[in-house]
């Protein structure tokens, strides 16, 4: 195994090639991956930061644009709720302005419609009794003329009289 | 298993030594010696390319929402660029993301060799890959230190720290001393020295495990018992290979970040 025995190396003293052929290599690979790697890979990062940070600036956009919309749209349920509550309680006020406007013309109405009730019926009494008075006086007159007028002594004429009195009278009354 | 194990004690070297680690080169020109074309030189050409194939891939399309390559190379890139890059320098980290990753994704790849079948040695135990890493991270540190300060200011910083001026005689030397001297040092021995470790535990279970058998055919048992560590040190040495990726990795920007860093 220990071919390479005819030439004595000492462990900590480099060998030059060596040094010549690690430092191209490393050379090479530092070239390679300092050039054509890692600076991509760099801007890959960036790339992505930016990616992420671009969403997150977005999705706040958007939040905030979301929270003026609902502020927005609470005021206006808001405003419309204060206006709902207002039409609704001048309704009931006019409502009940109405109740009482109606309530009152009806009891006016009704209060002239029994007085004029009442005023007639005292006219027409006041008429009948007048055109009683006046028919009773007429008959009691007519009847005292009549028998006066007529003789008392035959009974049947006296019986014939008050007869035609009370059939005139009957006559009278249907009339 | 014990029947092969049989067959193939003939001439199991024990125990192994550094040797072992400088394998001959892999193509017939130039010599056995040759240290151009050798089983650690293709090992790391692999890797590198493995990287540059796999990351190429990964990135020929990247889309918002990654598919299962791209989100494993992002995941990669972003693990080094967050929990290290920005987690140690803070928003100027990511300026120097880009190098930390190449910086872990080759220490990651060349120390995985020590566990993968058939290649089964790191690079990184030859201690000049490592040297050479600690050295651009020293170079590194040092330069975006004095780029930000100027040379007078950078060494203020790093050599005088706030502390009463009759210790300063000791105090700057020690700073120096660690600093400049045992940094570069320090960040290339400790991947090498694990990667190197690492390998050797392995070869002397493996290896002890046949040298026993060599010996004597009664000692099988704790031949199979000597395996089984070498199985359970595996598992092992892959935490240490992820684990000293990113201690390096770390430790280059914790010095970056001392050399950038207004206070001491």
């Amino acid at each position: 195994m220990n071919l390479s025995a005819a030439v004595e190396h000492s462990p900590i003293l480099p060998l030059w090639q060596e040094i010549v052929v690690g430092g191209v290599a490393f050379a090479v690979l530092c070239f390679v991956l300092m050039k054509f790697v890692f600076p991509r890979m760099e801007e890959t990062f960036r790339a992505r930061v930016d990616a992420i940070e671009g969403g997150l600036k977005r999705a706040e956009e958007a939040q905030s644009e979301a929270n003026k919309l609902l502020e927005q749209y609470k005021a206006q349920l808001a405003e419309a709720r204060t206006d709902a509550a207002k039409i609704r309680d001048d309704a009931r006020a006019d409502a009940e302005e109405i109740r009482q406007e109606i309530q009152v013309r009806a009891r006016e109405e009704s209060d002239r419609i029994i007085a004029a009730g009442r005023e007639q019926l005292n006219a027409e009494r006041q008429q009948i009794v007048r055109e009683l008075r006046a028919e009773v006086g007429t008959l009691a007159v007519d009847l005292a003329g009549r028998i006066v007028g007529e003789s008392l002594a035959d009974e049947a004429r006296q019986r014939g009289t008050v007869d035609r009195f009370l059939s005139e009278l009957e006559s009278t009354g249907s009339r | 298993m014990i029947g092969q194990a049989v067959a193939l004690q003939s001439d199991v070297p024990f125990p192994p030594e550094v040797g072992d680690f400088y394998l001959p080169s892999i193509v017939p020109w130039g010599g056995l010696d040759s240290l151009w074309f050798t089983k650690i030189t293709a090992l790391v050409w692999v890797s590198t390319a493995l990287i540059i194939v796999f990351f190429l891939l990964a990135y020929r399309k990247p889309k918002l929402v990654p598919g299962k390559a791209q989100w494993i190379a992002e995941s990669t890139y972003g693990f080094v660029r967050n929990n290290i890059a920005i987690e140690m320098l803070g928003a100027r980290g990511v300026r120097f993301a880009p190098y930390l990753a190449t910086l872990l994704l080759f220490i990651v790849f060349n120390n995985l060799w020590s566990i993968v079948p058939i290649a089964q040695i790191s690079p990184n135990s030859h201690i000049a890959f490592p040297a050479f890493l600690a050295l651009i991270s020293y170079v590194l540190f040092n330069y975006v230190g004095i780029k930000k300060f100027g040379f007078r200011k950078y060494m203020r910083n790093s050599l005088i720290p706030p502390a009463p001026w009759f210790v300063l005689p000791i105090l700057i030397p020690i700073e120096f001393f660690s600093t400049f001297l045992v940094r570069p040092f320090s960040l290339a021995v400790r991947l090498f020295a694990n990667m190197f470790a690492g390998h050797m535990l392995l070869l002397v279970f493996t290896l002890g495990g046949f040298a026993m058998l060599q010996a004597n055919t009664a000692l099988a048992p704790i031949s199979v018992l000597s395996w089984l560590m070498t199985i359970a040190l595996t598992l092992l040495e892959l935490l240490v290979i992820f684990l000293q990726a990113y201690v390096f990795t770390v430790l280059t920007a914790s010095y970056i970040q001392g050399a950038v860093s207004e206070e001491h």
